[in-house]
């Protein structure tokens, strides 16, 4: 079993154990979190890619800097496919609970009828 | 704590044509309860089932009283959001178990949950199939892509700190459970996750259980594209909107 445990903006017990600080992230919708990230780091990558000839990055630098948003799609979606394709394999077929649920109601049809059940 | 200082636990099973799945379920709940020796009631919530479902809920009833089957019919298909804010009214219990009908969730896992709650103090308990020794039993290679897909989807957009969303088999605090179906607006699936999500912005603490979840005995069940499309608009609704 796994514990996963959150507090946030208005937290009430004493004993939530607060995993994250407490941030304007809070209360902002993902949507709006995503869009601040992509602004942000879109905006620093446009402004080193589009800077002038004098205040330019060294050369090697600036030829891995220009591609860095289509590798960081490429990147993520390769990602995406793996992550998804282990999940899909290591997701658990329940072979014996479905037995065991079988024997369940065998058990619970002959008890109800014997307690005068009309099925 | 409710009245006389130990935990009672509701159980809200709503019911729509599960003549066939209510009695065993309702078997399986009852031994399970007896056994672990705790206090505890089922709600049943039929959404006038043509098929005799209230007939059959009835003669429950009888068997087990009712202080501990209480039937709480409503004339026509309602839908599951308002099915549970109708049974919570008239739950006398302190935790409310959420969980299907129709046995592809097992109540052995409840005393489990219950474990799982003393031990964190969690307000919210919630069963999952991605996790540990969870899964789950009668789906064919397509379903399993789709559910895994579809949750790493929301994984990465809403970051829940819940591996299974849109589980519906979970154990809550009876005070947390009226406070989230008060700000909760979505449907189907999505109504699911839209409980977990509110949940973190309240500052709720969520606990998870491995479950497994065993595909219907008797009837059919339905992931067609139609759920597929609204499952997506739900789950960028609340990607906007939370």
């Amino acid at each position: 079993p796994v514990v996963v445990g959150r507090g946030g903006v208005g937290a009430r017990r004493g004993s939530v154990r607060l995993l994250r600080p407490l941030s304007p992230q809070a209360a902002m919708t993902k949507l709006g979190q995503w869009l601040c990230g992509l602004v942000l780091l879109g905006s620093a990558w446009a402004a080193l890619a589009l800077a002038p000839p004098g205040l330019r990055l060294p050369p090697p630098c600036r030829q891995a800097l220009l591609p860095l948003p289509v590798y960081l799609l490429v990147a993520f979606g390769c990602y995406s496919l793996a992550t998804v394709g282990y999940r899909l394999a290591t997701f658990n077929d329940c072979e014996e609970a479905a037995a065991e649920l079988q024997e369940h109601i065998s058990a619970a049809r002959a008890d109800l009828s014997r307690r005068g059940l009309r099925f | 704590m409710a009245a006389g200082g130990a935990d009672k636990f509701s159980v809200l099973l709503p019911t729509y044509n599960e003549r066939e799945n209510l009695p065993l379920v309702v078997w399986l709940l009852a031994r399970t309860f007896r056994e672990s020796g705790n206090n505890f009631e089922i709600i049943i919530i039929d959404d006038g089932s043509p098929d005799g479902t209230q007939e059959i809920a009835e003669q429950l009833e009888k068997i087990y009283g009712s202080d501990k089957i209480l039937l709480r019919p409503r004339a026509r298909k309602l839908g599951l959001g308002t099915a549970y804010i109708h049974g919570m009214k008239h739950a006398t219990g302190n935790f409310i178990v959420i969980m299907d009908a129709d046995l592809s969730h097992h109540p052995k896992f409840i005393p489990e949950f219950i474990r799982k709650q003393k031990e964190g103090n969690f307000d919210i308990v919630s069963g999952t199939r991605y996790k540990g020794n969870g899964g789950v039993y009668g789906w064919d290679l397509k379903r399993k892509l789709i559910s895994r897909g579809a949750n790493f989807l929301t994984q990465v957009l809403l970051r829940p700190g819940a591996s299974d969303l849109t589980g519906s088999f979970r154990l809550y605090r009876k005070e947390v459970l009226q406070k989230l179906m008060e700000k909760c607006v979505s449907k189907g699936y999505v109504f699911q996750m839209e409980m977990i999500v509110r949940a973190r912005q309240l500052g709720y603490t969520i606990g998870e259980v491995p479950i497994s979840f065993v595909d219907r005995v008797y009837g059919e069940s339905k992931l067609g594209g139609n759920e597929i499309v609204s499952f997506l608009k739900g789950l960028l609704t609340l990607f906007a909107t939370t």
